[in-house]
């Protein structure tokens, strides 16, 4: 029953493109996102959702740095790494930041290879994308350390203004266990592809309804969200 | 059994036509993907040269916000595939998001409004 509305029927070719399209899909009594799974549409209001979260706290942050009258810290010397005696600034973040775009990129590749069933290239690159995640919250657990150690607290900090702690631990803390997240999600997904569970359509033990290789989209949309999210944190909490 | 046999059908149905890539989901060449990839590590290298370089002022802000919103196109339009879904949901989705911007907005003015405020209490001392 759920497969028929799941499936493109093909009379999406005939519907009007544009913004003619926009108005016909929204207004006429049937479903709004035509060739999109219930699963995808959901994953993606509530990636918006999650939008919304980032977005009040990056949006706090920014008022709690316009409105100090105390310095900010520059995150350029508070991130920097000695390395060979040399002081490079920012160096961690900016592997961190590799590290996560080459996670995106080979879940990019599981989902390709899911819609072509290839069940092991499917599970390996999601299984190297784990790998990508669980380095990266490692990267994180080390910051944090050395940060901790420094005496950088959500209350005060050595450098300047004392939000920066706050802001900091709240951004990338709720990032961090984002990323984590995602790490289990995408080991779960990766076992039922290794075991062929979406080649069967064998039943979750959940939910009772047949798998289907859109589940690897579905988590990718998520770990690209991921991904997407550390852009932002980058651009404006590190850089900045 | 009645909705296997209809699952099956619309498959058959769709086998050799243009639109049968959406019957089974996203396919798009690998080598797309490598692209994005590589273009990514090349705008993230730029981001993080601005910092290395010590860049200041404006020229900082708009070259750090012009890779940041290329990055993140990148990967809205490719990785999650926006680009190729219908316009209905691609508005749904990226519209609200960009109210946000009024929200950044009045809170410009509140925290411009605080910081006077706390500059004239501090000076004085009241």
């Amino acid at each position: 029953m759920a497969e028929v509305a799941l499936t493109d029927t093909g009379k999406a070719r005939m519907r009007p493109a544009g913004w003619p399209g926009i108005a016909a899909d929204w207004s006429s009594d049937q479903r709004a996102f035509k060739n999109v799974s219930w699963g995808k549409t959901m994953m993606w209001i509530f990636l918006l959702s999650d939008t919304f979260i980032f977005g009040c706290f990056l949006l706090s942050y920014m008022t709690a740095r316009m409105s100090t009258t105390v310095p900010w810290p520059n995150p350029s010397e508070v991130f920097a790494l000695t390395i060979g005696g040399k002081s490079v600034p920012l160096i961690l973040i900016a592997i961190m930041t590799f590290v996560l775009i080459s996670s995106s990129g080979t879940m990019a590749m599981a989902v390709n290879f899911g819609y072509r069933r290839d069940r092991f290239k499917t599970a390996v690159l999601m299984l190297a994308t784990a790998a990508f995640g669980a380095t990266f919250v490692g990267m994180q657990a080390f910051e944090w350390t050395k940060l901790i150690l420094e005496g950088v607290r959500p209350w005060g900090n050595p450098w300047g203004a004392p939000q920066f702690g706050a802001c900091f631990f709240m951004i990338t803390g709720f990032h961090g266990t984002h990323v984590t997240s995602g790490v289990i999600f995408l080991i779960i997904i990766a076992r039922k592809v290794w075991r062929g569970d979406f080649d069967t359509e064998t039943r979750g033990f959940f939910t009772s309804r047949k798998g289907h290789y859109e589940i690897v989209e579905i988590a990718g949309l998520y770990w690209h969200f991921v991904d997407l999210v550390w852009v932002f944190i980058f651009a404006f909490f590190y850089l900045w | 059994m009645a909705e296997f046999t209809l699952h099956a059908t619309s498959h058959t149905t769709h086998a050799g036509t243009p639109a049968a890539s959406h019957a089974e989901g996203q396919q798009h060449p690998i080598k797309l993907y490598l692209a994005v990839w590589g273009w990514l590590f090349v705008l993230s290298t730029c981001s993080y040269l601005v910092d290395y370089f010590g860049l200041q002022g404006h020229l900082r802000w708009s070259l750090i916000v012009l890779f940041m919103v290329l990055k993140a196109g990148l990967i809205v339009a490719v990785f999650m595939h926006m680009a190729w879904e219908r316009l209905a949901l691609a508005y749904a989705i990226l519209l609200p998001p960009m109210l946000l911007l009024v929200f950044v907005a009045i809170m410009m003015f509140e925290s411009d409004y605080t910081l006077l405020t706390r500059i004239v209490f501090f000076r004085t001392g009241a």
